[in-house]
């Protein structure tokens, strides 16, 4: 019977949370005092990200030049989209791969810049192609092409993809 | 009892909590699902960063009812308190679901934002405030938390050690489509802790046939069955509890542990050769679990107790050499922390993709024995200062690579500088000359539209008069003037002369009037056009002019701020990095030290048993012979 209360005792030590009660008691003080200085320097480190951002798009991307593109999948797309490549006026912007969780993110609602530039006001040319699977298995590519006036506000252009379809809006 | 209920009912809470990002219906607000699409990749410190600007950002409009986030306002301020709460902010995120809480919002919005704030405090381990935030709900409760709301009310009363008013909660639970079989199990632990143990096992009976095929409900349902087993197996009732110990699926998490069980359970019984069935399925399993290493010297000890000394002996030196080879493999996962391996592996980039990092830590060359921390590795506190360390680490190389690029941002100020510098006084000279003509055709401009507008209400023919015709017109009245200042006296013929041709002329004038306005107007009309070109391709100078300053002036401050704070916060993220590191090596290296000590007291229980089962088996041998 002894080894039956054994087994026992080893099997509550082995449900309970920690098995060296001891060892974590004396630092599981220290563990809580650095979260609390880590969540401190997170918040820093956000503040420069954030200040970093403002500056490099300043710098880079200046308002009355700036030029942003948005994709997002159309609500309930199941198709699988494999690469975006845009040009803009003839010249590629951008050609983007996208992984399993970026298309996973883009299906639950999510938005990708794809791409930030800086074009003169006035009218411009955009290309999009869309290249993908469709649910049946099918492999499929959609091309479109779109014009947007540049004023001398940023411009955001939203792309919403369907399978296969592309539309295009300003916001 | 109570370590068991409470380490279990954490483990499924904790299940339960992991929700996904907020997802409103319809997007208006591209930057609102930028933050969205990386929250969805997990990279909360990017959503972070880009819904903290977003919102800032709306908040400093003049007519923020006006902005695109406003349809999504409420979505975007509790989505900064959820991002912060998986970016592990634990006291940002509370921060700004009060605030969401104290701010004027729709009922339903108030009782989500008690939810989670509940849901942080319980998180924490602060019971008491997570009931009271909970207890902030009133009215309306959003359908898609309700029985969120009512699970984690009923684990709030369990840790608050209220099983009764848990049980009533649980019990409300039963028929939930997402808690079913987790209410269904608390329900069990509810009734263990408030002393029903019939009522209990009756629970856990129940709980542990549930029909399911979801990963999570099956592991629920193995728990609930193990949990009923161990009770009737500390009642000594051992009959009663081997039902319970063999429905625990043999792949499950709780397999080892349910057939270590059932092992003690049919020796507790003498049935020694039932013993030895879950035993030596489990002797062979994965050496470093404890309940397989204890399997290795319960075995042998059965057959033993079977009078097979010899096989027993046999079992007996199998364990001894396993067990010195994982004290050998502990010795050297404690060197190899000691190292600082342990640390190395963790910021690996190859290991933070995979979502099960921690599992794939064993299959790294050079890196200590990971299985046997796995205990550990799912505790709370060590996860939450791993997590940490892993944050820390991303955030020292975002800082580094910052570092680098306030270089670049120097040296594009710089260029930019050097080749605006010089061209910029000519353009202003140019400019300055350009502003004044441009001011003064402005002036003449303003001035054609004002006597315009007059004529139109005070028509004035001679305003539009040819140069010719007021060459002729000041002629006249030149001779006229003459003529009356004359000694002399004219002739009729010579007045009537001068009258017929100044008739002449204002015939031309006041009949030709109202064409020549509408040629004046026509051309005043073309000149209006050609005036704003010409104000728009100033506007625009003005702009390209601002633009250029812009792009090199202005900078050195911010950049040289956000340097020091970033080279500051280096210094701060290292020193925390090797704070946290060096205290998740200290329980790490005392946890496998605790393991080895085991298996050493292991290791002298089969060295002595196993001389000991050599002796019998020899006496036995001898006997025989002697007969």
């Amino acid at each position: 019977m002894s080894c039956l209360t054994r087994t026992l005792l080893l099997m509550l030590l082995a449900l309970a949370p920690l098995t060296n009660g001891l060892a974590q008691d004396l630092t599981a003080g220290d563990m809580k005092s650095l979260d609390g200085q880590v969540q401190e320097i997170k918040s820093d480190v956000l503040g420069i990200a954030s200040e970093l951002s403002n500056l490099e798009e300043r710098l880079l991307y200046p308002s009355n030049t700036q030029v942003s593109v948005f994709v997002a999948l159309a609500e309930k797309e199941d198709f699988r989209l494999d690469s975006v490549q845009i040009e803009i006026n003839g010249e590629l912007a951008t050609h983007y791969i996208y992984s399993f969780k970026e298309l996973e993110a883009l299906q639950k609602g999510g938005v990708q810049r794809i791409y930030t530039g800086n074009m003169t006001t006035g009218e411009h040319q955009l290309n999009v192609t869309i290249m993908g699977k469709l649910k049946s298995g099918k492999d499929f590519t959609e091309s479109d092409s779109f014009v947007f006036s540049k004023g001398i506000e940023p411009k955001a252009l939203g792309l919403t993809l369907s399978g296969p379809g592309i539309q295009v809006g300003s916001w | 009892m109570r370590r068991i209920s409470s380490s279990l009912v954490a483990v499924v809470l904790g299940a339960c909590l992991a929700a996904s990002p907020a997802q409103c219906e319809e997007l208006k607000d591209l930057y609102f699902g930028e933050a969205l699409y990386y929250a969805h990749q997990s990279d909360y410190f990017s959503a972070l960063e880009r819904l903290d600007s977003e919102v800032m950002q709306h908040g400093e409009l003049d007519e923020p009812e006006l902005g695109a986030l406003q349809y999504h306002i409420n979505d975007a301020e509790f989505s900064l308190g959820d991002f912060e709460l998986r970016y592990r902010m634990h006291h940002r995120a509370g921060r700004a679901i009060k605030a969401v809480l104290e701010g004027a919002v729709d009922e339903r919005v108030r009782n989500d934002a008690a939810y989670r704030l509940a849901r942080i405090h319980f998180q924490k381990n602060q019971v008491d405030d997570a009931m009271r935030a909970l207890n902030r709900i009133d009215g309306e409760v959003p359908k898609p938390i309700r029985d969120d709301v009512e699970f984690l009310r009923a684990n709030i009363y369990l840790a608050q050690d209220k099983p009764e008013d848990s049980m009533k909660v649980f019990e409300k639970l039963q028929d939930s489509d997402s808690y079913g079989g987790f209410a269904a199990y608390n329900l069990g632990i509810a009734y263990l802790q408030d002393g029903q143990r019939s009522l209990a096992l009756e629970q856990l009976d129940r709980a542990g046939q549930i029909t399911t095929d979801d990963p999570a409900e099956l592991a629920i349902r193995d728990k609930s069955n193990l949990v009923a087993g161990t009770i009737y197996l500390e009642n000594g009732e051992q009959e009663r509890a081997l039902p319970y110990l063999n429905r625990v699926r043999l792949d499950g998490p709780f397999s080892n542990q349910a057939l270590l069980s059932a092992g003690w359970a049919s020796m507790a019984t003498e049935q020694f050769d039932r013993a030895v069935v879950p035993w030596s399925m489990l002797a062979e399993r994965e050496v470093t679990d404890r309940a397989t290493q204890e399997a290795m010297l319960a075995l042998p000890y059965a057959y033993g107790k079977l009078d097979i000394h010899g096989r027993a002996a046999v079992y007996y030196g199998r364990a001894l050499d396993a067990f010195g080879a994982e004290v050998d493999k502990l010795n050297k996962s404690i060197d190899s922390i000691r190292e600082g391996k342990f640390l190395e592996a963790l910021v690996r980039e190859e290991i933070r993709k995979s979502e099960d990092w921690v599992i794939r830590l064993r299959s790294l060359p050079e890196t200590p024995e990971t299985y046997y921390m796995m205990e550990l590795l799912a505790s709370h506190d060590f996860q939450t200062g791993l997590q940490n360390y892993l944050d820390l680490a991303d955030l020292r190389r975002k800082l580094l690579a910052w570092e680098a690029s306030f270089d670049s941002f120097d040296e594009m100020v710089a260029i930019r500088h050097e080749h605006y510098e010089p061209l910029l006084p000519d353009v202003d000279i140019y400019f300055r000359e350009l502003d004044s003509r441009l001011r003064l055709r402005s002036e003449q401009h303003k001035m054609l539209v004002k006597r315009r507008d007059d004529l139109l209400t005070t028509p004035r023919p001679e305003f539009l008069a040819t140069p010719e015709e007021q060459a002729i017109l000041g002629r006249i009245e030149y001779i006229e003037s003459q003529m009356a200042n004359a000694d002399i006296a004219f002739s009729d013929s010579f007045a009537a002369r001068l009258k017929r041709l100044k008739g002449r002329l204002t015939w031309t004038l006041e009949t030709e009037y109202h064409a020549r306005l509408t040629e004046f107007d026509r051309n005043l009309r073309s000149l209006d056009q050609a005036m704003a070109v010409a104000q728009a391709e100033y506007d625009q100078y003005v702009r390209s002019r601002q633009a250029a300053t812009h792009s090199y002036v202005g900078y050195d401050t911010p950049i040289k701020r956000l340097r020091t704070k970033a080279r500051e916060s280096v210094a701060k993220v290292e020193l925390l990095m090797a704070r946290q590191g060096r205290l998740l090596e200290v329980v790490a290296i005392e946890e496998l030290m605790a393991r080895r000590s085991h298996l050493e007291n292991y290791g002298d229980k089969a060295r002595f048993a196993l001389a000991d089962s050599y002796d019998r088996a020899t006496q036995a041998q001898a006997k025989v012979t002697d007969e």
